[in-house]
């Protein structure tokens, strides 16, 4: 009954039928499920590429007539290229937050035994089962007493309290994966304990924290409910959609919807090799 | 000062989670018992008045009930799929890995292109002599299509989140089990159900967990593709907060959410737990 069974060399049994059926539906599996992921995003970039007139016509055309005038009246409109740079900032500082204090904790949590290390791990992965852009609602009361309401520090705090259990979970994984005897080898010959770090660890877990940074960066960016709620002048990309959403023409959602997903498409390629080691010990 | 180093390294992101978790989780508890000052149900007796709030609550448990459970057998598809396959494996999970990436706004535009009345789906239609004029799907006269369009883009966004976190438990799971059982006679779909999905528990609660979760929270597809015709949880706080200006009721509705959340984990950890002996 397994696929190796096909290498027996008698032909025509109901045997090899029934593995050539199983061929057969494996890699039509594959190739419906492939489509299903492709086939909704090259509808946004066929409208994202073809002229307005277009976008609202009908019948469409299922391939782009590459006119970039949609994209042009994207990028023109009243607010357009701010939100995208407010995007870009809080997303950075997004970045820089989570990994500056995730590190830390995922290389303690990976490094020492000492008493509340239990506690605090589970503490981490509680936070994920709570919603957490609802934050957003209490805190933009507590923004408005700071001064931090409607900028991008604000919306960047939390969005970084969104990647925090990720970047620590995740980092944890990393250099758990790193063997502490590299580490140890680098003291006897000398080392401090920072340097053992620069010099030894960092460098072997430099690619896997860039990919959690990315990770951060992408929850940041594909954020809607806390930037919508948090900004009022300052929106960032996905804010601003949200908002115009109701007085927006379609080829501004179009062109801004492929906006939102051009980026990610590159980000997830960049850490596609992290995607799973990063998951699979975070899971435990 | 060796002692002290773990606390800390752990320290700032202790203190961020102090001000950034627990304060506010405090904050909304106290402002959804809480008005003017004084400790009242008033702000949950205005949510459950308010004719909404059934319909929302009902549109987003069903949209849950609906959406998980078609992707999870997805993602399990996806991951044996992907499991089997021997060359071009990287690729394939790359591309199955895409949405991950995706936010739900952008989810809601992708299928805005598709079932809006001048989209791909009419034209579709239109090429294949179905149809001669342009239909409107996302009307508020036809709220069941609001919803399957709802459904669809929330099952192409998030199955991926599954897959990748089901793939990277599969990959924990050692070999040797499943050749046992192959030797012992079972068939591929036993060595599935008695083998794979039993020691895949740790990491189907996982998945379970984010995505339940992430349903509650549906909010910006259901925008995308229906305005406020579709009310869901989500949604009803975003109005309350913003259109009313009524953070009592916002807060009462994001301890329903809340509220939501921690029993459905509860009830996933409970389902799916995993003896201490029995891990791998």
């Amino acid at each position: 009954m397994t696929a190796e069974a096909s290498d027996v060399p008698v032909a025509a049994t109901p045997q090899v039928a029934v593995n050539r059926a199983g061929r057969f539906l494996f890699w039509a599996g594959i190739g419906l499920l492939v489509l299903w992921v492709l086939v909704p995003i090259w509808f946004l970039f066929v409208n994202a590429l073809s002229a307005p007139a277009e976008v609202t016509g009908f019948p469409k055309r299922f391939w782009p007539s590459f006119d970039l005038a949609s994209v042009q009246f994207f990028w023109n409109f009243q607010g357009v290229t701010a939100a995208l740079w407010n995007s870009v900032k809080v997303a950075v500082l997004t970045m820089i937050l989570a990994i500056g204090m995730g590190a830390p904790a995922g290389y303690a949590l990976s490094r020492f035994d000492f008493p509340g290390k239990e506690f605090f791990r589970v503490l981490v992965i509680m936070t994920r089962a709570f919603p957490l852009p609802l934050l957003a609602l209490p805190l933009a009361v507590m923004f408005i007493r700071t001064g931090l309401d409607d900028t991008v520090l604000g919306l960047a705090l939390v969005h970084a309290m969104l990647a925090l259990p990720f970047a620590v979970l995740i980092t944890f994984s990393l250099f758990s994966g790193i063997p502490v005897e590299l580490e140890e080898a680098a003291w006897t010959l000398g080392c401090t304990r920072l340097q053992a770090f620069t010099k030894v660890v960092l460098p072997l877990a430099l690619p896997g924290i860039m990919a959690s940074a990315v990770f951060a960066f992408v929850i940041s960016w594909n954020e809607v409910f806390a930037a919508a709620v948090l900004t009022i002048e300052n929106r960032t990309l996905t804010a601003f959609l949200l908002q115009s959403l109701n007085v927006s023409p379609l080829p501004l959602k179009f062109a801004g919807g492929a906006a939102l997903v051009l980026p990610a498409l590159i980000f997830i390629f960049a850490v596609r090799k992290y995607l799973f080691a990063m998951w699979g010990i975070a899971n435990r | 000062m060796a002692r002290a180093l773990p606390y800390l390294l752990l320290l700032p992101a202790s203190l961020f989670l102090l001000v950034f978790f627990f304060y506010p989780f405090g904050l909304v508890v106290v402002e959804s018992m809480t008005r003017g000052g004084e400790w009242t149900t008033e702000n949950f007796t205005r949510m459950t008045g308010h004719w909404k709030f059934s319909t929302a609550f009902w549109n987003t448990i069903w949209l849950t009930a609906i959406v998980v459970p078609v992707q999870l057998i997805m993602a399990l598809t996806m991951a044996s799929l992907v499991q089997k396959l021997k060359t071009g494996r990287s690729g394939l999970l790359y591309i199955f890995a895409i949405p991950l990436g995706i936010s739900d706004l952008a989810a809601g535009l992708v299928w805005l292109a598709i079932f809006e009345q001048s989209g791909f789906l009419n034209s579709i239609l239109h090429a294949f002599g179905i149809i001669d004029r342009p239909q409107l799907f996302l009307g508020y006269q036809s709220l069941w299509v609001i919803f399957l369009a709802v459904v669809l883009a929330e099952i192409w966004r998030a199955t991926a989140i599954m897959m990748v976190i089901i793939v990277a438990g599969m990959g924990l799971i050692p070999k040797e089990y499943n050749e046992a059982a192959e030797v012992f006679g079972a068939s591929r779909w036993q060595r599935f159900t008695k083998v794979t999905l039993p020691l895949l528990r740790p990491s189907l609660q996982t998945a379970l967990i984010l995505r339940i979760l992430m349903a509650f929270e549906v909010f910006a597809v259901v925008v995308a593709l229906g305005g406020t015709t579709l009310p869901v949880l989500m949604g009803e706080t975003f109005q309350w907060q913003f259109q009313l200006q009524d953070r009592g009721v916002a807060a009462a509705y994001a301890m329903v959410i809340l509220g939501l959340s921690v029993a459905f984990s509860l009830v996933v950890l409970r389902l799916l737990h995993v003896p201490k002996g029995a891990r791998i």
